[in-house]
């Protein structure tokens, strides 16, 4: 038996059979440069050279973030979180406020020993490591490569685990059905849903609304911008001042940073 | 012989009342012409197309494609609604009232053309 073994893989390979596996793969190599099964070079390239606003796919090369100048964010003001329910068609229900969804809402603390007082937006912090997507049992809860942390309605199955894990309280779950969505803004009974950053704006090369309503009529304590470009504002403001993650401890890197917290 | 001739006259009764009942769904286009592919493949192959490019839309962020829901909606909603959905003559619950397959879109989706559409697009 072992002779016989031995004696297969001394066999000379057949080297007609290689030679046309060989021209085959230079073949595929030379049509569409494929680099790994469902990667094209071409597609990459796209992805990079236009960039997320110019129409192409979403890359890793960005890193889409937001700074909040607590300083500056005024206490009772709600502007960001209007914009927001306007934005995305966020309506209260019928009759049950504690299941109402919630995307961003406004926080009031106040510092015991000293007195000081501070108001700030919290909403999904879209966590470089979000526990959210750890946890989720069908990969309905995603993060692009940009870092925006999404719900994939389409296979969400409504169990709430992301519910539980995410240590900031951002997601909602819709209990009662709904009508009038935004048409960008899909929205339905039974799933899971959190800030997506307005994702949709943000593809078309605008600001989330909540930014744009601060930046209007509120304090102006907002800014967004891409986190890995150097020359953006939001880097360039997150070099100089000191700022800070919530709950830095859990180092689930978030994209959502705080200034005088 | 006679009962022969009897049954089959009766079948034939049946299979004309059969085909009575269901009248085939009126599909009235807004904008006709316009559509992305053949009326052939798009009637065979529109869920594909569809839950193909939701994935990419909704995890690589592409936006602007050939296939889109909302581009849908824009062409085929009807002009009296402004919607795809409502009574057997709107285009997508026509259809799909006809071959009694659920239409689980507009859950979530927003079934009214985006000009008349609730909230602001």
């Amino acid at each position: 038996m072992s002779e016989r073994k031995q004696g297969q893989r001394d066999d000379p390979p057949d080297s007609g059979r290689r030679a046309f596996i060989g021209a085959g793969v230079g073949v595929t190599a030379a049509a569409t440069l494929a680099i790994a099964p469902g990667i094209r070079l071409i597609e990459i390239a796209q992805a990079h050279s236009s960039g997320i606003h110019g129409g192409g796919l979403a890359s890793s090369k960005q890193r889409w973030g937001l700074l909040v100048d607590t300083t500056r964010c005024k206490s009772g003001c709600q502007e960001c979180v209007s914009a927001c329910a306007r934005e995305n068609a966020i309506a209260p229900g019928s009759g049950r406020p504690s299941q109402n969804s919630q995307w961003l809402r406004k926080i009031e603390l106040k510092e015991q020993r000293t007195g000081r007082e501070l108001s700030l937006p919290m909403m999904c912090q879209h966590c470089a490591k979000p526990p959210c997507v750890d946890v989720c049992p069908t990969g309905a809860s995603m993060r692009r490569a940009d870092g925006i942390v999404l719900v994939d309605r389409h296979i969400c199955i409504g169990c709430r685990y992301c519910m539980m894990a995410c240590p900031y309280q951002a997601r909602s779950f819709v209990h009662e059905p709904l009508h009038d969505q935004n048409p960008q803004v899909p929205r339905g009974q039974g799933c899971v849903e959190a800030c997506t950053l307005c994702v949709h704006r943000v593809d078309k090369g605008l600001q989330p609304a909540c930014v744009e309503a601060c930046n209007k009529t509120g304090g102006g304590a907002m800014v967004f911008g891409d986190i890995k470009d150097p020359a953006s504002d939001i880097a360039k403001r997150i070099a100089a001042v000191a700022s800070s993650q919530v709950r830095a401890d859990l180092r689930l890197d978030p994209g959502v940073r705080y200034q005088g917290i | 012989m006679l009962r022969l001739l009897a049954g089959l006259a009766l079948l034939l009764a049946l299979a004309q009342a059969a085909s009575a009942e269901v009248p085939k769904p009126v599909v009235a286009i807004a904008n006709p012409g316009k559509c992305v592919a053949p009326v052939e493949e798009m009637r065979r192959s529109h869920m594909d197309m569809l839950k193909h490019q939701r994935d990419k839309t909704l995890r690589q962020g592409e936006r602007g494609a050939k296939v889109s829901l909302n581009a849908c909606i824009d062409c085929h909603a009807s002009k009296e609604g402004g919607s795809v959905l409502g009574s057997k003559e709107n285009f997508c619950q026509g259809c799909h009232s006809y071959v009694a397959v659920k239409l689980d879109c507009f859950e979530c989706h927003q079934p009214k053309a985006t000009k008349t559409a609730g909230a602001k697009p």
